[in-house]
């Protein structure tokens, strides 16, 4: 007789997934925010999350995350239960294996360029000295090294973006999580820093889950999903 | 823009006369350019010979003889392919578009999906220009960008008309 097989709660991931989530539900007060959304990323891959405003993308975002936890569903991250976690267990994995970038870069303004940086390394224990060589590289891979010892507000919007992404890859995080990274750029501007973006996630193979409401943002994307009404849907499984 | 697949679409909601099917036509879709009855009388012996519509009735009157057309199961299903298939993505392409989505609106299919699909293929093409552009030299990049920009007004009208579909489906009911 063969042995019983443990049963799982959570569905099947397909291998190779790095993150997974499947029937997502997120409300706040009497708001549906996610109604069923599903996702799933490869390493390396970048995928777009598209869709209206106030469809659920930010909180889809933020789920997949692990900084809002959803009412129901599951989220899988190289094999792990994000749901399962607790606050400070979601917290060490957002430090080491999370990297993010946000519409305005919400970099410390007391802090130099390098420093901000250096942050995420320096939270999770490096030196200040090896900490902020790493940072100086990364600054130097997204050509804003010049800036190394200005605060934030004293370089350009496209600059400033350019070193929340140097400070979203220092610490090789394994998920880029970058939530509108060009909305408060020029095109020229965004695009250089979308490019930067993509070309350092692939070259160290990290994924990268980009939401944006711009096609042309969405063109550096491998494939994308579209969520409206907190449903999602994913257009390569579909065409 | 496809007048056959139009015409079929018109005639999923019940079987008309001709000059019923031009006068729904022209009031759905032929704002500046109303449809001769000729090309009617056109498309419909292509149709009829292609098997995708049916003669469902003959009238007899004073002038000349009026067909009665209603659509086959070949001709829905030809209508739902149509619908289904993605425009390839270039400039102008609204009146096709347009005129896809209140034709699924017209017969309660879901005219999102079609936006969706559509904007999924423009994306595709966005990509590969996107690509283009990375690897190009400067003239590769400017001409990119000026389809890229193209492609780009068309998807804006995409999400426009996304976010409009629930008005346009009472405007087309009335």
């Amino acid at each position: 007789m063969t042995s019983v097989t443990s049963v799982s709660a959570t569905p099947s991931v397909p291998a190779g997934t790095l993150l997974a989530a499947r029937d997502l539900r997120k409300a706040y007060g009497p708001t549906t925010a996610l109604d069923g959304a599903a996702f799933s990323i490869h390493p390396g891959e970048v995928v777009a999350v598209m869709g209206p405003s106030g469809s659920g993308k930010s909180t889809l975002l933020h789920c997949l995350a692990g900084i809002v936890t959803p009412d129901s569903g599951s989220i899988t991250y190289n094999g792990r239960e994000l749901t399962a976690m607790n606050d400070a267990g979601r917290s060490a994995l957002r430090r080491s294996e999370f990297g993010f970038v946000f519409q305005f870069g919400q970099l410390v303004p007391e802090l130099t360029c390098v420093e901000n940086v250096a942050l995420p390394l320096r939270l999770n224990g490096t030196p200040r000295k090896e900490a902020e060589r790493a940072a100086l590289t990364w600054l130097e891979r997204l050509e804003v090294d010049d800036v190394r010892k200005k605060r934030p507000g004293e370089v350009s919007g496209g600059q400033g973006q350019r070193v929340a992404v140097a400070r979203s890859l220092v610490t090789g995080p394994r998920v880029v999580f970058a939530d509108e990274p060009t909305g408060a750029l020029d095109s020229l501007n965004g695009e250089r820093v979308m490019e930067l973006l993509t070309d350092a996630a692939r070259s160290t193979n990290a994924a990268v889950v980009l939401v944006t409401h711009e096609a042309r943002v969405a063109a550096y994307s491998d494939r994308e999903i579209v969520v409206r009404d907190g449903k999602s849907r994913d257009m390569e499984r579909v065409v | 823009m496809s007048i056959g697949h139009t015409l079929l679409g018109l005639l999923e909601s019940g079987p008309r006369h001709g000059y019923d099917l031009k006068r729904a036509f022209d009031e759905k879709f032929g704002h500046d350019r109303p449809l001769h009855y000729g090309q009617v009388y056109s498309t419909m012996s292509r149709l009829l010979k292609n098997g995708l519509v049916e003669v469902d009735g003959i009238e007899a009157g004073g002038g000349p003889e009026r067909k009665r057309y209603a659509i086959t199961e070949a001709g829905i299903t030809d209508v739902e392919r149509w619908l289904a298939t993605p425009e390839k993505p270039e400039p102008y392409l609204q009146s096709t578009l347009y005129t896809k989505v209140v034709l699924a609106l017209l017969t309660s299919r879901d005219a999102a999906d079609i936006l969706d699909t559509q904007r999924s293929e423009h994306l595709r093409g966005m990509r590969i220009l996107t690509d283009r552009k990375r690897k190009g030299d400067l003239a590769d990049q400017l001409i990119c960008d000026h389809a890229l920009f193209h492609l780009e007004a068309d998807l804006r009208w995409l999400e426009l008309t996304a976010a409009r579909l629930d008005k346009l489906r009472e405007a087309v009911a009335r």
